[in-house]
C-alpha cells in the first residue's frame, strides 16, 4: 500500500553519495591552508621530537665546560650551546619530548574522565548532576596557574605530579563544556522522539547524544592543548616540574635566564619553540572547529 | 464503536521554583482537567492560541512527561500504569509527529537511519529496517535512492516533515499525535503534506490527533475539533458545525481573527485583544471573561461546565447553560 509520490518531489535531487561525517571533516580540513600549514608544522615537530633519539647530534646533558654559550651558528653546534655548554638543537629535540608529554598527557586524561563525567552529570540531571558540577566549580574558582602551582607545590616537583596537577586544572572545564552540550542536545526534539518510539537510555545515547556531543568536546579540547602546554613549560620554569639535568623547554628557559646578558638569541630558542607549538595547536584547533561544524 | 483513546480528567502542572532553596511557590496549570475520546479512523483537530496547553497536552497523553492526574486508556489498557516493557511495546501504536522539521532530526544520521532507527530499538535486524525505511521514504514520496543517504541538513523543511512522518509511521501505529506538522512549513508546502497525510491515513486506517494554532488546517483536516483555552475545553463538537456556528465566544473569536480574502471582510478591529492572562493565575469562574464581551458576574464566580447545545456540540459557556 503505497502512496504515489508527486513527480516533483522525487525529480530534483542528482544523486547523492553517502559521506561519512569524519570523512567530510578531513575532507574539509584538507582545503584550509592555514589548517594544513600548521599541521605539517606541528607534525614536523612532534616527528622531531619522537626522533630526538636519531636525530640529535650529542647527547643532551652532556655538556662541555670550554664551550659554554657558543652563539647560533657555531661550527659543530647549529643553535648553539647552553650556560653548560651542552648542545642546544640536541637540547630542544630531547626537550620537546618532555614538553608535549607534559602538556598533551594531561589534556587526554582530563578530555576521557571530564567527558564522561560532563555526559552523566547532564545526562541524567539531578544530584548526580548537582555533585559532578558543584565539586568541579570548587577547582574551576582558580585561576588556572595558580591551582597548578599550588597542587603542584603541594605534590612536589616531577614530570609524574605535573600529569596530575595539570590534569586537575582541565578537567572542570571539559566537564562544564560536556555537561552544558549534553543538557542542550537532551532536550532537542530528535530526542524527544526516540523516546515517542520507546528507545531506551543507551540507544539514545549511543546514537543520538554521542555522536553529537563529541564534535563540541573535542573542539573545546584542542583549544586547551596550547594552554596546558604552555602552563607545563611554566611549572618547570618555576621548578615544580621537570626537574634538572633533563630538557624541558621552560626548565630550559630558566636555566638560560642569567645568559640573557650575554647573548640574547640562544635563550630565546625554547621560548620560540613554545610559541611555535602553542601557536601551530591554536591554528589546529581553529580549523577543526569550523571543520566540524554540522551545518543545520 | 469504543473508542480507540479515552483521555480522563488529565492535569499537568508545572512547578514555578524560585530562591535559593528551589521551593515551589507557583502552579503553572498547563492542562487543567481535560477529558476527550478519540475514535478509531477519526481525525480529531485540537485548537487554541499559543500557550493553551497543545503541546504539553500532546506529550502528557503520550507518557513523555508524567501527568498530575487524571488516565489514558489505549484501547482497554492504561497508558499511565502500564510496565516500562509493556509501554516500550505500546509506543509502537502512538507516535507523535514533531513541529519544528529541524530540531526533531538528529543532524548525525542520514534520513534512511533516522527511520531505520525506529525498527532498530524494536528488535527488528539493521538490513530489514534500512529495507522498511527506504519503503517508507518511498510512500512519504521521497525517492529512498536519492534521499536515503542524506543528512537533513541537505535537505528542505516540507522534505524534512516527510521524513519525521515516515519515522513515525514505520513503527505500524494505530494512532499518531500530530503537533502543529505544518506550522513550520510555507503554505504551499503545508498543502502538499495535509493532503500526504491524508492518503497516508486512508492507506493505513490510521487515527490522527492534529494539533494547530491554525484554524483552516484544522478545518481542512479534522472530523472533529476541539478548542483549548488555558488548558481547559472551552467547545468541542464535529468540525463542520463549529466551523459554521461556533457557540463559545472564543471560538467565535478565533474565526473572526482569522484572515479573509475578501477585502470586504477585513476587520478594522481584531475581536481579541490582548494576551491570555499568566496561566500562573487563571482568572475565577470562566477563564475566557477577562476578554469575553459577554462577561456576566456569573462568570467571575461560577465555572461553566460543558453543555452539550447540540448532538455531541459542547461548549463551557454559561451563555447556553442558563437559556436551558
Amino acid at each position: 500500500m503505497s502512496v504515489s509520490a508527486p513527480a516533483i518531489l522525487t525529480a530534483t535531487p542528482a544523486a547523492t553519495i553517502e559521506t561519512s561525517y569524519w570523512r567530510l571533516v578531513g575532507r574539509r580540513l584538507a582545503r584550509d591552508p592555514t589548517t594544513l600549514m600548521a599541521g605539517v608544522l606541528l607534525g614536523a615537530i612532534v616527528l622531531a621530537a619522537v626522533l630526538a633519539p636519531v636525530l640529535a647530534p650529542y647527547d643532551p646533558a652532556a655538556g662541555s665546560i670550554r664551550l659554554r654559550l657558543s652563539p647560533i651558528g657555531t661550527a659543530g653546534h647549529l643553535l648553539g650551546t647552553d650556560e653548560q655548554g651542552r648542545d642546544m638543537l640536541s637540547r630542544l629535540l630531547f626537550g620537546g619530548r618532555m614538553t608535549l608529554l607534559a602538556g598533551l598527557t594531561p589534556i587526554v586524561i582530563a578530555c576521557l574522565f571530564g567527558g564522561v563525567l560532563g555526559i552523566l552529570a547532564g545526562y541524567l540531571g539531578g544530584a548526580t548532576n548537582s555533585i559532578i558540577m558543584r565539586t568541579s566549580d570548587i577547582f574551576y574558582a582558580f585561576p588556572a596557574i595558580l591551582l597548578a602551582i599550588a597542587i603542584s607545590g603541594a605534590l612536589g616537583p616531577g614530570l609524574g605530579n605535573t600529569l596530575i596537577s595539570l590534569s586537575v586544572v582541565f578537567l572542570p572545564r571539559i566537564i562544564r563544556v560536556a555537561e552544558a552540550v549534553t543538557v542542550q542536545t537532551k532536550s532537542l526534539e530528535y530526542v524527544a522522539a526516540a523516546r515517542a518510539s520507546g528507545a531506551g537510555s543507551w540507544p539514545i545515547v549511543r546514537y543520538h547524544l554521542l555522536p553529537n556531543v563529541l564534535a563540541p568536546i573535542l573542539v573545546f579540547t584542542s583549544t586547551q592543548v596550547s594552554l596546558s602546554i604552555i602552563l607545563a613549560a611554566g611549572l618547570s620554569f618555576l621548578g615544580l616540574g621537570v626537574t634538572p639535568p633533563a630538557a624541558e623547554w621552560g626548565l630550559m628557559l630558566n636555566t638560560l635566564r642569567q645568559s640573557i646578558y650575554v647573548d640574547a638569541w640562544v635563550p630565546a630558542l625554547p621560548g620560540v619553540a613554545i610559541f611555535l607549538v602553542s601557536m601551530a595547536f591554536n591554528l589546529l584547533s581553529d580549523g577543526l572547529r569550523d571543520a566540524m561544524e554540522v551545518r543545520g | 464503536m469504543p473508542p480507540l483513546m479515552t483521555v480522563e480528567g488529565l492535569v499537568k502542572h508545572f512547578p514555578v521554583r524560585r530562591g535559593v532553596f528551589r521551593r515551589t511557590t507557583q502552579l503553572l496549570r498547563a492542562v487543567d482537567g481535560v477529558s476527550f475520546a478519540v475514535e478509531p479512523g477519526e481525525t480529531l483537530g485540537v485548537v487554541g492560541e499559543s500557550g493553551c496547553g497543545k503541546s504539553t497536552l500532546a506529550r502528557v497523553v503520550l507518557r513523555l512527561i508524567e501527568a498530575d492526574a487524571g488516565r489514558v486508556r489505549f484501547g482497554d489498557e492504561d497508558l499511565f500504569t502500564a510496565s516500562q516493557t509493556r509501554l516500550k511495546r505500546l509506543r509502537r501504536d502512538l507516535q507523535l509527529v514533531f513541529q519544528d522539521p529541524y530540531a526533531s532530526l538528529n543532524p548525525r544520521m542520514t534520513l534512511r537511519d533516522a527511520i531505520a532507527f525506529n525498527l532498530i530499538i524494536h528488535e527488528t535486524d539493521r538490513g530489514t529496517s534500512r529495507r522498511r525505511a527506504d519503503d517508507m521514504l518511498h510512500d512519504v514520496g521521497l525517492d529512498p535512492r536519492l534521499f536515503g543517504g542524506r543528512y537533513p541538513h541537505e535537505v528542505s523543511g516540507g522534505q524534512r516533515q516527510r521524513v519525521n512522518i515516515a519515522r513515525a509511521l514505520v513503527l505500524g501505529p494505530k494512532l499518531v499525535v500530530l503537533d502543529e506538522p505544518v506550522s513550520a512549513l510555507d503554505k504551499s508546502v503545508q498543502a502538499q503534506v495535509l493532503n500526504l497525510l491524508q492518503q497516508l491515513k486512508a492507506a493505513r486506517q490510521l487515527t490522527y490527533v492534529l494539533i494547530s494554532h491554525d484554524l483552516n488546517v484544522i478545518e481542512y483536516a479534522s472530523d472533529r475539533v476541539i478548542v483549548l483555552y488555558l488548558g481547559k475545553v472551552v467547545e468541542t463538537g464535529p468540525a463542520t458545525v463549529i466551523a459554521e456556528s461556533p457557540k463559545h465566544p472564543y471560538t467565535q473569536a478565533l474565526f473572526k481573527s482569522a484572515p479573509s480574502m475578501d477585502p470586504a471582510q477585513r476587520l478594522v478591529e481584531p475581536p481579541l485583544t490582548g494576551d491570555p492572562p499568566n496561566p500562573l493565575s487563571p482568572p475565577s469562574g470562566c477563564r475566557f471573561r477577562t476578554r469575553c464581551p459577554f462577561a456576566t458576574a456569573q462568570c467571575a464566580e461560577v465555572e461553566p461546565p460543558l453543555h452539550e447545545i447540540s448532538p455531541r456540540h459542547f461548549a463551557a459557556c454559561h451563555l447556553y447553560s442558563n437559556v436551558n
